[in-house]
Order: C-alpha cells, then structure tokens, then sequence
C-alpha cells in the first residue's frame, strides 16, 4: 500500500504573536512549524506504515527552505521527500496551487493521499479536495478515524453535530483534523537519518499534465485587492481588585450596559 | 469564458435532515443585497431530496428564483453528486457569483465544484462587497467594475485580505456562518421555482454511507447565544465548569469553550469557539481564565461587551476585553453567581 502526505511548512501563529503599539502584527520573530493538520495526516499514514506496512511518500510545495518539514517528517518515520519548488510556482491561490501538486503526485503511485484539512497561515480548507477533483478521485474531508478494508477505506467524517461513517473505494483523498491523533515524536535515529536522506527535488519540468497557465501568480483565478494587517478594537479596563470588589465592578458595568 | 454572459447571484441553500440552516437565509440576505447592487436578481439553489416545500421559506427571505435539484442520491450530503448538481447549475444558469457558507458541508463542497468549473474560490468570507478591481486605479491596468470583493482574515486572524476574481465566472466564495444578516421574513412573498435535474449516475467517486451517527445533544447553539459564559483551560477541571453553569443559568446565558477544553475532552466541539469552532458575536461574552489565543479572539471579538476574568495579568485576551479582572476565577465567578441572584431577585 502507497500513501501521499501533503505537507506544508507554516508560520507559527499559535502562541507567541505579538502586536506592534499601532495594532499591527509583529511578523519579525515568527517560526516555522509543520502544519498541525498536515502533522496529523502524516502520523495517520504512519500508522498505516505500522499496521499495513504502507509507503509513506510526504510531498511539499514551497520554497527551498521547505526541505525542513520533509526532513522533520522523515525523522517521525516517512520514506520519502519530494520538494516541489520553482520560482514560477509562486504567488499561487489554491487552484493554482492544487493544480501543482496534483501534477506532482501524477508521477507518484498512491492507494491514498492524506493532507491535512487546512493550513494555519491561509485557513482555506481548499487544496485537498481540489486535489481531488483534478485527480478524478473521490474526497473524504474532516476525518476523524481511518481504518482500510480491503480495496477501500473506511473513514468517519466529522460535521457539526453528527458525524458519517464512509466507505470509498480507494485510490482516494482524506484531508485530516489535527483532532485525529497525537503525533509521534521524531526519534533521535530518524533525526539523524533523516539529515542524510535524500530530499528528492522536483521543478516546473516534472509536472505531469499541467499546463502554464494554471501555474503560480499568473495561474491563479483569485488575486489580492488588498490586504492590511488588521487593527484591532484596543484594550479597555483592566483592574487588579479583591474578589467582593471584582464582582461589584462586573455588575456595576452590567447595570451601565443595560445588561442588567 | 465571456464573462458578459454570467448573469445573477446564486447561493447555495444548505440544508440537513430537510432543514434549511442558518447560513442559507444568511446567504439569501447578503445575496439580495449584492443583486441590488448589480441590477439583478438573487437565486437559492436547493440540493437534496424532497426538499420541494423549503423553496416557499426562501421566497419569504428574499430569493428571487430558487432552482431545486431533487434526487434521492442527494439525500444525505455526499460530495460527489452535491458537486455534480452544482456545476450543473452553474453550467447551465452562468451565474457571475455563487456564495456557499464555510460549513462543514460547503467547505468541502466549494473547493471541489470551484475546481470543477475552473474558478476562484475564497474562503471563510466575512465581508463581501461590489466594486472596482483595482480598488484604485492603476495606469496601464483597466479597472473593472461592479466586481466581487470578497473579504477574509488570514495568518490565524492576524490579517485581512480583500481578493477578487476578475477573469474568471462565477466569482466563488464561502462565507463565514453567522456574519451575514438575514432579511426580514415577508409572509407570502413567492419565489419563482425551477425544477431542475442534471442525472446522477453511481461511479467510483460516489462514496458510500455505511452510518450516520447524529450526536445526541440538546445543548443550546452558542451563536444563537446573547450572552455566553466561556471558559477555557484555566477553569482546571470539567467539574469546575459548573461555576460557569450557574453564571450562566442566573443571566439567561450559555456556556461556551475554547478550543484548549475540547482537545481536553471537557467539552464538546459543538461549544467551541473560535478559528476553528463558531464565530460568535453575543452582547456580553465572559472569558473566564481563557488566555486568548488569536485563533480564539478572531472568533468572538464582535461581541459588543467582552468581559475577561484571568489570574495572568499579561493574558492576551485582556488587550481585546473591554472590562478585565485580573483574579482568581474560582472565588470571583460563584461570588458574581450569588450576587447576581441578589440583585435580579431585587427587579
């Protein structure tokens, strides 16, 4: 059994974003993780690796320094690393950008392809299904719970408030919540044989059946109008008292508001 | 593609189980408002099966037209033949926008017809316009008018970005549940109906329902909520959230969480809110002992009153709470419970 993981390297905004005084985003120190939903797809075909003995191939799209999150993925356990970059890649919208590693994946056998559900820089949810749809294979989003069986794959698929249990026949696409499982850690032999692994590099020449004008800026149905680091209502009141004080203070403001 | 020939704005009319939700008469509101804008008209289009008799609500709402694809492969939501009926449609009418909401349901449904059709597709839209693009002119560029501008944030909330999709029909996006106001309910008004049905024919991508399992809750919907009591990982314990509870009951008020006290398992996803739970926007909403992460403030900062109780002074949530306690959540909140009690028994 094959499986794809698309992966993608991130800002890290959980956490540690700061503002500057005027409201605006501080971007000057911010790191570069593995995106969590993708993490999750990726220990979901670890998994497969450990119950079915399956292929893990993780496939990511950006710039040369994307190599780390292929490398970080070997070091958890995957087999191989393919880097999609090019400068003519760039400035890709989802369809532009599904269409890349739709053409990527063309070259690669797959039972399964698992990309997390979204990305935490773009939030989009859109790069896995379209994926999908180039490849003419069925999607599966949100999911909570893959099991194989036999040619097809079982999987629960997560909606507001019930969830469905589906079957499709497989070669298929999952896209993973990062609520699916707790990734594994790297080990330190995977570390270290990952840093010697081979990262394979892929171009705008390797793509299979794509054509340039669905590729990077120019490709992309969707452009930028305009966009601003967003300024943020400022901090209102902020009081240190007793707790008999604390609540005097809420209800007096809830009786200013007409809440009360 | 000539774009002269896409016509109208179409939105997608979800609903489950029969049902039409939220976000279809939401859509049916910004979508009339955008057709008044252009000179045109608003269309629901219906997807399911025997769901006929939900077209007379989105007349009442404001739809125009609603176009109805009725099949019993459409029963259950499944992407593929929901795909198929909508780049039917869009095949067939040329609508020049479609708006589907960011659901569980049009999120993956969106991406795969925008890809079928060869168009753009915003995301988690929460604020859509028509306009020029370029907004300004620019020399040697032709501005076009009475284009979809569609706004949405980004970088976990940090950013917002307008986009549109200028060479390509229909301008697609998904729209953030609960932003878009319906319009008011016009008893009697009638939509006109079109019945309309593609063929839907079982291949390899139509997967199969084995079980739907609905989750068995009665639990009250936060974005319906005017006023939500939430807390977060600070409250200790799912115990604990019984102080909250009992806020919550003496204000007429719902609980709510963060997305740390779902992955605890404290609570269910369907309280969580934030980037990746629901966008809330009550008259108060209490953070109690939520440190106010930026995926979790992107979700509830429209609430007109934000009132944060957190024992870290240097909480982030305090930069976007009006009224910020700093103090221990354990002795303020059952302390508020009780005299709350005392003055509302006053009235």
């Amino acid at each position: 059994m094959k499986v794809v993981v698309c992966i993608k390297q991130v800002p890290d905004t959980k956490g540690g974003v700061k503002f500057n005084p005027d409201g605006t985003l501080d971007r000057g120190a911010m790191l570069t993780i593995m995106n969590p939903d993708d993490k999750a797809g990726l220990e979901a075909a670890l998994r497969l690796k450990d119950q079915y003995g399956a292929e893990v191939t993780v496939v990511t799209m950006g710039l040369p320094k994307a190599e780390e999150v292929l490398r970080e993925a070997m070091a958890m356990g995957a087999d191989k690393g393919i880097l999609v970059t090019d400068r003519v890649l760039g400035g890709a919208d989802t369809w532009a950008t599904s269409q890349t590693l739709a053409g990527a994946i063309r070259n690669l056998e797959y039972d399964l392809i698992i990309t997390g559900r979204q990305a935490i820089d773009g939030d989009t949810a859109q790069v896995g299904p379209q994926i999908s749809e180039h490849l003419g294979i069925p999607v599966i989003s949100y999911a909570q719970n893959i099991k194989i069986d036999g040619d097809s794959v079982i999987v629960e698929r997560q909606y507001d408030d019930r969830y469905h249990v589906l079957k499709a026949k497989m070669p298929c696409l999952i896209t993973a919540l990062a609520e699916l499982n707790e990734p594994r850690y790297m080990t330190p032999g995977g570390i270290f044989d990952a840093y010697n692994a081979e990262i394979t590099v892929w171009g705008r020449a390797n793509l299979v059946d794509v054509e340039d004008s669905n590729l990077g800026l120019k490709g992309s149905p969707t452009q930028i109008a305009k966009a601003s680091d967003k300024v943020r209502k400022g901090a209102g009141e902020k009081v240190t008292l007793d707790p008999a004080e604390s609540v005097d203070y809420i209800i007096d403001k809830l009786k200013v508001k007409h809440v009360i | 593609m000539n774009i002269q020939d896409y016509k109208g704005v179409f939105v997608f009319a979800q609903q489950v189980d029969n049902e039409l939700s939220g976000i279809a008469l939401e859509l049916v509101g910004k979508g009339k408002d955008l057709a008044k804008d252009l000179g045109t008209e608003v269309t629901a289009v219906l997807v399911g099966s025997g769901v006929g008799a939900l077209a007379d609500t989105l007349g009442e709402y404001g739809a125009d037209k609603v176009i109805v694809v009725d099949d019993p492969e459409l029963k259950e939501y499944r992407t593929e033949p929901y795909a198929h009926a909508l780049s039917s449609v869009i095949n067939e009418f040329k609508p020049e926008i479609f708006l589907v909401g960011a659901t569980a349901i049009g999120r993956d449904l969106g991406p795969r017809v925008s890809a079928r059709i060869h168009t753009g597709l915003t995301a988690d839209c929460t604020q859509l316009d028509i306009g020029d693009f370029p907004i300004n002119p620019v020399p040697g560029k032709e501005q076009l008018h009475n284009q979809l501008l569609m706004t949405r944030p980004a970088f976990g909330g940090n950013t917002i970005a307008t986009i549109a999709c200028p060479e390509f029909r229909p301008q697609m996006a998904t729209v953030r549940p609960g932003v878009m106001q319906k319009a008011p309910k016009e008893a009697g008004r009638k939509a006109e109906v079109i019945n309309y049905n593609p063929g839907f024919t079982p291949n390899d991508k139509y997967v199969e329902i084995l079980e739907v399992v609905k989750a068995v809750s009665d639990v009250a919907d936060i974005m319906d909520a005017k006023i939500l009591v939430s807390g977060g990982r600070g409250v200790g314990s799912p115990e604990n959230f019984k102080i909250l509870e009992d806020l919550a009951e003496v204000l007429g008020g719902t609980v709510s969480c963060s997305r740390a006290v779902v992955d605890a398992g404290w609570k269910p996803k369907d309280l969580q809110v934030g980037q990746t739970g629901k966008t809330v926007r009550p008259n108060v909403y209490f953070a109690i002992g939520i440190s106010g992460a930026i995926q979790h403030v992107a979700g509830m900062e429209e609430a007109d009153i934000i009132i944060a109780i957190n024992k870290d002074e240097t909480a982030p949530i305090f930069e976007v709470a009006d009224y910020g306690i700093v103090g221990d959540l354990n002795k303020i909140v059952p302390a508020l419970t009780e005299k709350l009690k005392v003055e509302l028994a006053e009235k």
